[in-house]
């Protein structure tokens, strides 16, 4: 095409000067993309660490004269985020509750049938839904829990719209990870005369079982940090809540109440790097189980 | 032989809960859109007002859906030299390597913070950077939230695009290569023409994350309830007016808000679709 001018020694060289300086680019930018997770994890340790203690657990956040008045004489803020802690442990332990059984069991249907018309819709279906705004969620779950339900802000509104964002998440991992799983041994199963719901309970999920915990576990830590549709359910609370017809707290609603307070501002650092903990624990962790199945 | 059929049935019936959930959120948002609808007709989707006095309410959805187009193009923008960048490294050029994997995860953890927590870092960290370099309105607006967001969405388009770039035939690469090209020429002509659509598709879908992302950009954006008069001025997107104005919200205006749910709703959807559907066509 350019012919022999290709070949001379002078347009050799800038093409390969070209070419390392594009390698370099490419080096410059990868390493640009990744600082924001290097930045923020710095940011998150140094202003938070000095707040983490047994009190930041196990306490409740102090109102926001106390804390003014802690502020005001140079200490540390008293009290944590207690309510925060189980607010977030009941409303994610309710959503697996209802999303991972439900997502299981749909992914098993994906994959025995993985043709059928009802499939390919549900498939589809589940793939639009992974793509709603959590946001949406939020409304949802107003409308379908808060106003008819529990008529007021709740923990199971919140866990309702956390388990609709969940779900589909369950369910395609679910499928992809029976994908991979022999069909022999299923079939040698069937063949032995093993009932079918055996065959899937006893057979393809423990076989399975370490892609499924992945799955769930990538799919908790997606929830864990969820703000904006808690925002719109379980509203949040000050002292420690259990009831799953009450307002509750979460983590991230606490972040976003301390945020607004300019007394309590301070503490948004250490929430964010407890909830950053535990969010990037869990990720890493699934991370871990998938490498070693593999 | 009993049981099999009920196993069966229950496999089918659980694939029915997904469509019910589906069907029922178009359902219930619609149902809580009719005030908003009955009241402004579909001139709600195009009218550029928004306004809560009492007596007067007129709400139009036209300043969120142009500030949600406009941050969610920016952050596309920004995003894409980042993400294909990204993908390279670790598709191509170092591929398989340590180097790879640990920047892998990186870029799949970018993922895994929370929304508020870039708020967070957006509000803290990067507004004063951009206000020292002159930014006006307090360093919020449309720029701003299109950064953060931006990051957020790295991961989704360099996880899509990474795994197209590595599938792209050896021997391809490799006659380009005896023909004397360069690893850029190769990869310019050969690498990015043949993983194309799907390199397009992950930037659809993350176009799709970008629209319904609400914390950063609520703590971003600036609120204000306008088009934005620039690139740098403030605004609201969709998500974020729902976040901020559903607390004090009812009647007529919780029901625009939900009316701005189901748009957005729709939106994503068409864009998800979109993007699975070039993939799908991919094979």
């Amino acid at each position: 095409m350019e012919s022999l001018a290709n070949l001379s020694s002078k347009n050799l060289e800038r093409r390969n000067l070209k070419d390392r300086l594009f390698k370099g680019l490419v080096i410059f930018l990868s390493m640009l993309t990744i600082s924001p997770i290097v930045l923020i994890i710095y940011k998150l340790i140094e202003k938070g660490i000095r707040q983490i203690s047994f009190d930041f657990i196990l306490k409740t956040p102090p109102d926001t004269f106390q804390a003014m008045t802690a502020l005001s004489n140079g200490e540390l803020i008293p009290g944590g985020i207690a309510n925060g802690i189980t607010g977030t442990l009941l409303m994610v332990t309710l959503a697996s509750v209802i999303a991972i059984p439900v997502g299981v069991i749909t992914g098993i249907y994906l994959y025995e049938n993985p043709d059928k018309f009802m499939a390919n819709i549900t498939r589809n279906i589940s793939d639009i839904l992974q793509g709603v705004p959590s946001i949406v969620l939020g409304l949802i779950a107003y409308i379908w829990v808060v106003k008819p339900i529990t008529s007021g802000f709740s923990a199971l509104a919140g866990s309702v719209s956390l388990a609709i964002m969940m779900l589909p998440m369950i369910v395609r991992s679910t499928e992809e990870t029976l994908k991979m799983i022999p069909q022999s041994i299923k079939e040698a199963a069937l063949a032995l005369g093993v009932p079918y719901y055996k065959v899937l309970l006893r057979v393809l999920i423990p076989t399975g079982f370490s892609g499924l915990l992945t799955g769930i576990l990538l799919g908790i830590s997606r929830i864990l940090g969820e703000t904006a549709p808690l925002m719109l359910t379980a509203l949040g609370s000050s002292v420690i809540n259990l009831d799953i017809t009450k307002p509750t707290s979460a983590v991230p609603l606490l972040i976003w109440e301390f945020y607004n307070d300019p007394n309590m501002v301070d503490l948004i650092w250490s929430s964010s790097l407890l909830l950053m903990a535990m969010v990037l624990g869990l990720n890493l962790l699934s991370k871990r189980i998938a490498a070693r199945t593999k | 032989m009993n049981s099999d059929k009920i196993t069966k049935a229950v496999l089918f019936a659980s694939s029915f809960v997904i469509l019910l959930i589906a069907g029922g959120m178009i359902f219930s948002l619609a149902g809580g859109a009719i005030p908003a609808i009955k009241a402004f007709g579909l001139k709600f989707i195009w009218a550029n007002t928004w306004n809560p006095t009492e007596g007067q309410e007129n709400y139009g959805a036209l300043p969120f859906i142009a500030g949600t187009i406009l941050t969610s193009i920016a952050a596309l923008l920004i995003s894409l030299p980042l993400s294909f960048s990204a993908s390279l490294f670790l598709g191509e050029y170092f591929r398989g390597t340590r180097l790879a994997r640990i920047l892998g995860t990186m870029v799949d953890l970018l993922a895994g913070i929370p929304s508020i927590v870039y708020g967070l870092w957006g509000f803290y960290v990067l507004r004063p950077m951009l206000i020292a370099v002159g930014l006006p309105n307090q360093g919020f607006g449309i720029f701003t939230a299109s950064i953060i967001l931006a990051i957020m969405i790295i991961p989704y388009a360099t996880s899509l695009s990474t795994e197209i770039i590595t599938m792209v035939p050896g021997e391809l690469k490799e006659a380009a290569y005896s023909l004397g090209a360069t690893r850029t020429e190769v990869i310019f002509s050969v690498i990015v023409p043949s993983a194309r659509s799907g390199i397009v598709a992950g930037y659809i879908l993350s176009f799709g994350r970008a629209l319904g992302e609400t914390m950063a950009v609520t703590m971003l954006i600036g609120n204000a309830n306008k088009i934005p008069d620039s690139f740098f001025g403030t605004g609201n997107t969709m998500a974020s007016v729902i976040a901020n104005q559903f607390g004090e919200a009812d009647g007529l205006k919780l029901s625009s808000l939900i009316a701005i749910g189901l748009l957005l709703f729709l939106m994503t959807g068409v864009i998800n679709s979109l993007g699975k559907f070039i993939i799908k066509k991919m094979g």
